[in-house]
């Protein structure tokens, strides 16, 4: 009893300077995170595009590329975008960060651009139709029309998926940047404490939270309407 | 002269051929139902009027224009097909609002868009926005739509969305109407307000041709009926013809087993 509360009590002593050096790691999180959703939400769109091309071959090199980004771990991704191009060309490293950069916005644009086209093919032609007879272009009837009504249905996928990709930012530590499980594994071989790994699932909880509220309420808004 | 001319059209889904060799004629004001049985080619024969199907021959004149030929080789680009189109008002089935805009806004968007292509659009940005708000409005009044500028589709009735549909095409002024089958999604009770407008718009000399499966309304407002079946005008005459002498023993069958 007495060495439970000895350790309560050193955790309690050592909880302000652990939570500003997670709080560190985590802001390491958050940059990735930031950084693949605002490149990959765009990027997502061409993906999508190229993969509903009529243009055959357009459309099968796109939906290879699809397929081998999900059909191989993000982890091997971030190895093979930081060691390959040294292996295979002799060429220097990338920044470890920008490595990671790369392979989260490959990654989750392929993910993101299947999401898109689902929401996209959902849309009854008739929508299309009715732009086109009211003498829209092509154009127009995408981002006048269509595009709304796709936001607002796949908002729940896309919750879905950025939530995963909060987590999946501890992927990172695979080329050694210092995201916060990274930054909180260190206290084990350093100090012995294996409780900071633990925390540092509070700080995930919290932000994916947040977001969970903020799905929440995009949905709300976008609820104005039916259809 | 004729206002639409149409020349020998055909059009085939894969091996199904929808419209074998259809011809047809119509001068200013008049207005024209189009009966038969589901699969005679009627609906595919109006979205080749407009450009929603491509036919694979024939020829369309439309005011003068030469607006199809199956013979010429030239494809026509996007903005051809975009200014042929615009001759046109279509009127689906389905209505096919724009569930995010308002009613006012579903009426205005198309106009809008186009006013953007005008010389002197970003001069008078605001006297033509104000202008083709004041026609909008004007309209929905007219289709007695004024109480619901600020609803979106989803708040109405399949009736009133139908109206809105018809409304939104007029807005853009065109030569001839398309309706498509205007009331087969409607409740027997709300097919009738929808009616109403197109008998308005029928005693204001609009140019229409319409789908339906509504015998008697086609019988009361129509100057001419055409009767398809299986790809071809079987019969065309005026309603008295038609529904009081109708020649081709098909018309007959079709007549006896519809309901006047």
């Amino acid at each position: 009893m007495i060495e439970f509360l000895h350790t309560i009590s050193r955790i309690i002593e050592d909880l302000p300077s652990v939570t500003m050096t997670l709080l560190g790691g985590f802001g390491k999180s958050i940059e990735i995170f930031l950084i693949t959703l605002v490149l990959s939400l765009p990027l997502g769109l061409v993906i999508t595009f190229g993969s509903m091309s009529k243009i055959k071959p357009i459309k099968w090199l796109f939906k290879t590329f699809v397929w081998i980004i999900r059909g191989t771990p993000l982890m091997l991704q971030i190895i093979v975008v930081f060691y390959g191009p040294g292996l295979l060309w002799d060429a220097n490293a990338l920044p470890r960060l920008t490595a990671v950069l790369i392979a989260f916005v490959i990654n989750y644009s392929a993910y993101f651009s299947e999401i898109y086209r689902a929401g996209i093919e959902s849309i009854p032609q008739g929508q299309y139709e009715a732009g086109q007879v009211l003498g829209m272009t092509k154009t127009q009837v995408f981002f006048k029309i269509v595009l709304f009504q796709v936001i607002k249905r796949i908002v729940p996928p896309m919750g879905n998926e950025i939530i995963t990709l909060v987590k999946d930012t501890s992927l990172a530590r695979i080329i050694a940047v210092e995201e916060i499980i990274m930054v909180a594994q260190r206290y084990i071989s350093a100090k012995a404490l294996i409780w900071p790994l633990f925390y540092s699932g509070a700080f995930y909880l919290l932000f994916c939270g947040i977001l969970t509220l903020l799905f929440g309420y995009i949905e709300k808004k976008l609820n104005y309407y039916r259809g | 002269m004729a206002i639409l001319e149409i020349k020998n059209l055909k059009k085939s889904f894969g091996k199904v051929e929808v419209l074998k060799d259809v011809s047809f004629e119509m001068n200013e004001g008049e207005v024209v139902s189009i009966i038969g049985s589901s699969g005679s080619g009627k609906t595919t024969f109006l979205r080749c009027i407009n450009f929603l199907e491509t036919a694979d021959s024939g020829k369309i004149v439309c005011d003068g224009d030469v607006i199809f030929d199956g013979k010429s080789v030239k494809k026509m680009n996007a903005k051809e097909i975009r200014e042929k189109q615009m001759k046109f008002g279509f009127v689906f089935q389905q209505f096919n609002l724009f569930p995010q805009y308002d009613v006012l806004t579903n009426v205005t968007l198309a106009p809008k868009l186009l006013a953007k292509e005008r010389p002197d659009f970003k001069k008078n940005k605001a006297a033509i926005y104000a202008e083709i708000e004041a026609k909008a409005l004007d309209l929905l009044s007219q289709a007695g739509l004024s109480d619901k500028i600020n609803n979106y589709p989803c708040q109405l009735s399949g009736g009133q969305q139908q109206r809105v549909a018809i409304v939104r095409a007029l807005a853009l002024e065109p030569k001839i109407m398309l309706f498509d089958e205007p009331t087969s999604a409607l409740d027997p009770e709300l097919t009738n307000e929808v009616l109403k407008i197109i008998k308005f718009l029928a005693d204001d000399d609009m140019t229409m041709i319409i789908v339906t499966h509504e015998m008697q309304f086609a019988k009361n407002i129509s100057d001419r009926i055409v009767f398809m079946d299986k790809g071809v005008v079987a019969e065309t005459g005026t309603p008295e013809e038609i529904f009081g002498n109708p020649k081709t023993e098909r018309l007959q069958h079709f007549l006896s087993n519809t309901k006047l």
